[in-house]
């Protein structure tokens, strides 16, 4: 009962932040860029996020692409340039790209099929499986299923978590507050995050990074 | 006054990578008899000297690693033929290891050999790229102070010739092995752009 209450409160606090978010004026944007210059984008794209898009360990973790829905990308991207999102690295490599050439590399990082890298805790991973299917619904959280997919593969503006480097989403769910939503004018998805991932302890958070790590 | 001295240097070098090659029983000798080995070219606290690049602060895993592609031959630029394939011939993995270690908790000083002039631009290169031209940010990897991790080595105040020739060889395909995505990235670099990316690294403590 209280899991099924709490899955509606989170319903509806998703709704009314995708209703107010502003309109995407630039969906239909023509391509404005030569074949070849989407080739040397991507390859740029993929000095650092892995020949693959599989995701590299930089200084710090450089999150996977690979089979990334289109319109999360899509928005992230617009998020560093807007500093909804703070990185100043991203913000650098973002502000320079054109709307269609957004969409261009969205859509072809979406299409990677790569296997996942590996390399968490194997011995967290049924822990995290279970926190990832039913959360924790005395603690606020609710199953990570609910709005990422049973099999984690994201849909539109919620991200595909399965493969992802465990060590980035350990990174991004630990910090969340101080990168996410960083313009309050601007309201963004990453509202509905915030609190889930607040109410996570470091230990839980370790345990679902490792089982969303092996996750084809 | 600098000719002579890296002659003298080089002699050295010449002469480690001679003794380390013909006398295997080496690889069985004290500890610190191969840290002076290594010393002799690398220098008394392995601050370096201009062939031979600064160990001290390194991150031991890149020293480690180093020396097992000296020891497999895929570091292949001149020096590394004429001076390490030689000095590494006989460190075994453990040995490697140590040795790795041990340097890496010496506390290492800045070259400050760079041009002054160019430092600006390289610190600029280095934290943002260019990416309207598709160049990365060095930090991304390296660190926001060019300390490495992991494996990623540290590049803050390495000297400037050793900087300089290394960015060089990637773009003249040596150690072209290596882990993407560092043979990529420096084959595009501009003699320009190495000259500056040299400089400002020297000076960063």
């Amino acid at each position: 009962m209280k899991a099924k209450s709490m899955r509606l409160a989170l319903s509806t606090a998703i709704l009314a932040i995708v209703l107010s978010a502003p309109g995407r004026a630039e969906d239909t944007a023509k391509a404005d860029f030569a074949p070849q210059a989407l080739q040397a984008k991507i390859a740029y794209c993929k000095t650092c996020h892995g020949v693959s898009g599989q995701g590299f360990h930089g200084s710090t973790p450089i999150p996977r692409l690979a089979g990334q829905q289109p319109q999360y990308l899509e928005n992230q991207l617009r998020a560093f340039i807007e500093r909804r999102r703070e990185n100043k690295y991203m913000y650098n490599v973002a502000h320079v790209l054109s709307p269609a050439m957004q969409t261009a590399l969205a859509k072809y990082f979406s299409s990677l099929n790569t296997k996942p890298v590996g390399g968490a805790p194997k011995e967290l991973v049924s822990a995290g499986k279970k926190i990832y299917e039913e959360g924790f619904p005395d603690a606020q959280v609710p199953p990570c299923a609910s709005c990422h997919g049973p099999e984690a593969k994201g849909d539109g503006e919620f991200p595909r978590l399965s493969g992802q480097l465990h060590d980035y989403v350990f990174n991004k769910l630990v910090n969340w507050s101080a990168e996410r939503g960083q313009d309050p004018k601007n309201p963004d998805t990453s509202a509905i995050m915030q609190p889930i991932a607040h109410n996570l302890t470091k230990s839980q958070i370790s345990a679902v990074a490792a089982y969303l790590n092996y996750l084809e | 006054m600098k000719a002579p001295m890296i002659k003298f240097v080089r002699s050295k070098i010449a002469v480690l990578a001679l003794v380390a090659s013909t006398i295997p029983s080496l690889a069985g000798g004290l500890e610190t008899d191969r840290f002076r080995n290594c010393t002799w070219c690398h220098g008394e606290s392995a601050q370096g000297y201009e062939p031979a690049p600064r160990l001290a602060g390194q991150r031991p895993r890149y020293i480690e690693n180093q020396l097992l592609s000296f020891r497999a031959h895929t570091r292949d630029n001149p020096f590394s033929k004429q001076y390490m394939w030689g000095a590494a011939a006989n460190v075994s993995p453990m040995m490697a290891h140590n040795l790795a270690i041990y340097f890496s908790t010496l506390s290492p000083k800045a070259a400050d050999d760079g041009d002054k002039q160019q430092a600006a631009t390289g610190r600029a290169l280095y934290e943002d790229g260019n990416p309207d031209a598709n160049t990365v940010a060095c930090a991304v990897c390296h660190g926001p102070n060019a300390q490495g991790t992991r494996d990623i080595p540290r590049l803050g105040g390495l000297s400037y010739h050793y900087l300089k020739r290394k960015l060089e060889q990637w773009g003249k395909g040596y150690h072209a092995g290596a882990k993407p995505p560092m043979p990529q990235i420096a084959s595009k670099l501009s003699p320009n752009q190495i000259e500056a990316l040299a400089s400002y690294l020297s000076f960063v403590k």
